[in-house]
């Protein structure tokens, strides 16, 4: 037989395992995710010009101090905190119905729901520019005619880009967050309602006081991540102005600001600035999260 | 009494149910049914409902089989690295997530703490250097530079390990007893036994890769490499016969997906709820 050489039978060894196991994430992250991150916070501080990097201080983030970037932010916290309040409550209050006794045919209404989620943000995108477009005969100016409404040119207007914009949030999100509901209100136990009927509690008093509470940790999850998929909210925007171009930056966001200044205008020491805020808006939003209630341990 | 309230609140709760089902699948069938429709009368009249039956035809679709455009090139190129990211992804951290699950080692919490961070924080803020890595790298244009830096994901390491969480050590003890090497015992006993969690994060990652857009969208440049969504993106320009695409296009990328969920469903529920609100 063959003697091993010390390095494979170090490598076979019950020591070395788990870091054979997780080299794969380690050099990732060190490559792909690490280093980026070092390399955005150090581009913010310099002039970029094609292979040429020169020392530039804060002046990348004096540049940012302008209306345009400012509206970004403002379109991106505004789409996050609408879209959480949109995405919280219809969702849990659709779950609850669903999941009512007197309810039937559940699995297949679920599924119904369920599938907006299945189509990419392309399809969605070009259903949602062309139901919202602004012919007379585009469907949703359709349905304003048939309320005597006169048509709209949805994708110009701020009122009228945001009730887009939201509507497809809830069109493709709300089967998804309802199925994270389901299965929160599933936990809850049956005994607590049958304990509230015996005390003559409506179905009104048994949601506010058993299934509200108990539905929290469901609830904290659902905000954590509608609120990084909202500040990082973008291709949305993208498609359905197709392409990173809304009238007067009605639909700009953040991230595509960044895009803009970055990709397109090729100004990435601007582009990274822009980064590094959002960075600093995630990790506050991160650290006032993890002071509440410690996500992402759910589970542990 | 109570009985008929509870007849009356079924008819409602099914009435109100169906309703808003309606709403959810009105864009697709608005969708399809305008696949069957000149992308000219699209241009004219917009996306509605006026179809005019008797003209109704399924050009758009000879169109798209015809092979005179890209169309499935890219249907392709997408297919191709889905199964590529599929497969190195769901691999790759499955071992990761088995490293983090099975074993005690030093600077584990440490590195744990960075999955959750990599969780935490979007992708997009670091897209700028990663393309300049990527120009560095030499993978630009080509099907690696989308899925290099994607290979590991978080969110499976984090789900693989909640669920071997689940699995008692000491199945790791006895294999050793029969002298199994450590990853003997990862490839034999413990893969196998992976397999619920694979189909369910398989679906997870599987949709992410094939309906991802941002990213593809930068990497890709060559028009015969370009994945499905940012090629249908492409023809979102009303030029020549491009609706005609566009439409047709649209609706054969879901079908494959829904016949799978048909299938699937409990494991595409499973495995999409993972993921939550993102992408």
């Amino acid at each position: 037989m063959q003697k091993k050489s010390i390095f494979s039978r170090f490598l076979y060894s019950q020591k070395a395992a788990p870091y054979v196991f997780v080299l794969p994430f380690v050099l990732t992250f060190l490559i792909f995710f690490a280093y980026p991150v070092i390399n955005t916070i150090m581009m913010s501080f310099q002039k970029v010009a094609g292979g040429e990097a020169t020392f530039a201080g804060v002046s990348n983030y004096h540049t940012l101090m302008n209306p345009v970037f400012y509206k970004c932010l403002k379109n991106s916290a505004f789409y996050t905190v609408i879209s959480c309040a949109l995405m919280i409550p219809i969702p849990m209050v659709l779950a609850a119905m669903l999941n009512s006794k007197a309810m039937r045919a559940k699995g297949f209404f679920r599924s119904i729901m369920f599938i907006p989620a299945l189509t990419s943000v392309v399809v969605a995108g070009v259903v949602f520019r062309l139901m919202f477009g602004e012919l007379e005969g585009s469907f949703m100016n359709q349905v304003l005619a048939f309320f005597g409404q006169d048509p709209l040119v949805w994708l110009r207007k701020p009122v009228t880009v945001w009730i887009t914009l939201f509507i497809l949030c809830l069109w493709r999100w709300t089967g998804v967050n309802m199925m994270y509901y389901l299965s929160g209100l599933q936990q809850i136990p049956e005994d607590l309602y049958e304990s509230a009927d015996i005390d003559g509690a409506n179905s009104l008093q048994k949601f506010r006081f058993i299934t509200l509470p108990l539905l929290k940790p469901t609830t904290v999850y659902v905000l954590t991540i509608s609120i990084f998929g909202g500040m990082a909210m973008f291709t949305e925007s993208y498609l359905l102005f197709n392409g990173n171009k809304s009238p007067n930056n009605v639909g700009t966001t953040i991230v595509g600001y960044l895009y803009r200044m970055g990709m397109e205008q090729n100004n990435i020491g601007i582009g990274c600035a822009i980064g590094v805020v959002l960075l600093l808006i995630v990790m506050v939003i991160n650290v006032i999260q993890l002071a509440f209630n410690g996500t992402f341990k759910k589970g542990e | 009494m109570a009985k008929k309230r509870s007849y009356i609140s079924t008819v409602l709760l099914i009435f109100f149910f169906a309703v808003v089902a309606l709403i959810m699948l009105l864009p697709l069938i608005l969708l399809l049914v305008s696949s069957f429709r000149a992308g000219s009368d699209l241009m004219r009249y917009g996306l509605n409902f006026n179809i005019d039956w008797a003209n109704a035809h399924i050009e758009n679709y000879k169109l798209l089989f015809s092979g005179q455009n890209n169309y499935f090139v890219w249907y392709k190129n997408s297919l191709v690295i889905t199964v590529a990211q599929l497969v190195l992804a769901l691999f790759l951290s499955a071992c990761v997530g088995y490293g983090f699950a099975m074993y005690d080692f030093r600077f584990k919490n440490l590195l744990f703490g960075c999955v959750l961070l990599v969780m935490m924080i979007p992708t997009e803020i670091i897209i700028l250097p990663l393309y300049r890595l990527i120009i560095n790298m030499n993978v630009m244009d080509s099907m690696w530079g989308i899925i290099l830096p994607y290979m590991v994901v978080p969110m499976l390491i984090f789900f693989f390990r909640q669920y071997l969480s689940g699995i008692p050590k000491d199945f790791l003890d006895a294999a050793r007893v029969d002298g199994c090497s450590e990853y003997g015992i990862f490839l034999r006993i413990m893969m196998p036994l992976m397999k619920p969690s694979f189909a369910a994060m398989g679906i997870y990652q599987g949709m992410q890769s094939w309906n991802n857009f941002l990213w593809p969208m930068i990497v890709m440049r060559s028009q015969n490499k370009i994945t499905l969504p940012v090629g249908l993106q492409s023809l979102m320009s009303p030029y020549g016969n491009n609706y005609d695409i566009l439409i047709a296009g649209s609706c054969f990328a879901i079908i494959p997906i829904l016949i799978l969920f048909a299938c699937f469903q409990s494991y595409f529920i499973e495995g999409m709820t993972a993921g939550g609100v993102k992408g």
